[in-house]
């Protein structure tokens, strides 16, 4: 089971985004911004960072890059792509989710071990969940902001497309506490914190068993892996 | 330097953290009269002769669907300046 991940020039978690697939049983393969090619992958995940130094707006130059032009016309086709905080933003400028991504209302980088809802599991990274499972992955973001028009947080909230909801803290001002999205087909999800941090004991978030221990971020990747699986 | 200027601004009904914390700023400091400030962004494309109707007409395409995210911008000016 092959997953790509894709290296734009500024990504930080592309590394963490492979160990995660290893662990969760994948074979990660490294995909290069500039390259028109996905080599074959079975999914592809756009991993967090600063892409172009986050010039113009988050994500927009990452959204105008050869391999995105590949994986926006695989996506049509239902390959399933996730996009992990820089990546959620590329997926939004390649309007490939709806809506935007701002900076945060109180203008300060959060740092934070984030607790959120799976409040939809039709998707090809959320189906290892239980529907409204509680989990804790860290979120670190500058402009996680979500935001949309009226019309569109009716569609999303209407169609249960909201994936991921913060809880207890709105950590960026999000509307409807939004921080994570899949499309209609659930091929396509993405999310502003990042489960590729909490997929090993020892080097994830503190939970109530023990400090670290927290591999919440796992069952993200063990689902695309049986999606493929079953496709 | 011929050039096309295109001007973006946050959608007025969309918050805009970074002139907040301007408009605060300047609150601090003593300009009781100015009530908001808002941010946006002055983008200049170069050419080396002027640029001509079709070349307007192509940044304006490049300005609604690259320079600016609809969702969350307005493009608010395209237009040729002369030095």
């Amino acid at each position: 089971m092959k997953i790509g991940v894709v290296t734009f020039p500024g990504s930080l978690d592309d590394r963490d985004a492979a160990r995660a697939i290893r662990l969760a049983g994948g074979e990660p393969v490294a995909l290069w911004h500039a390259d028109k090619t996905i080599k074959n992958v079975d999914a592809v995940v756009l991993p967090g960072g600063f892409s172009y130094g986050d010039y113009l707006r988050c994500g927009a130059i990452a959204a105008q890059a050869p391999v995105m032009k590949t994986i926006i016309k695989k996506a049509a086709g239902g390959l399933p792509v996730l996009g992990i905080c820089n990546g959620f933003q590329i997926l939004v400028e390649s309007q490939l989710l709806p809506g935007g991504l701002i900076r945060n209302e109180k203008q300060h980088f959060v740092c934070r071990d984030q607790k959120v809802r799976v409040e939809s599991i039709d998707s090809a990274w959320t189906s290892a969940f239980q529907k409204d499972e509680e989990i804790t992955i860290p979120l670190k973001n500058g402009e996680g902001g979500y935001i949309a028009t009226q019309e569109t947080l009716k569609m999303l909230e209407g169609e249960g497309l909201v994936t991921f909801r913060y809880l207890e803290v709105n950590p960026n001002g999000s509307m409807n506490d939004i921080a994570g999205l899949r499309n209609q087909r659930g091929n396509v999800v993405g999310l502003m914190p990042h489960p590729e941090h909490a997929v090993e004991p020892g080097f994830g978030p503190d939970s109530p068993v023990a400090m670290r221990s927290g591999i919440d971020g796992l069952k993200i990747f063990q689902s695309v892996l049986g999606a493929v699986v079953n496709a | 330097m011929p050039k096309i200027v295109v001007q973006v601004m946050p959608k007025q009904d969309l918050l805009d953290p970074q002139g907040k914390a301007v408009a605060k700023a300047l609150e601090r400091s003593g300009h009781p009269a100015i009530t908001a400030v808002r941010i946006g962004k002055r983008i200049e494309l170069h050419y080396a002769t002027a640029p001509t109707d079709a070349q307007l007409a192509e940044a304006k395409k490049i300005a609604e669907g690259f320079l600016s995210n609809g969702v969350i911008e307005d493009v608010v000016e395209v237009s040729i300046e002369q030095d």
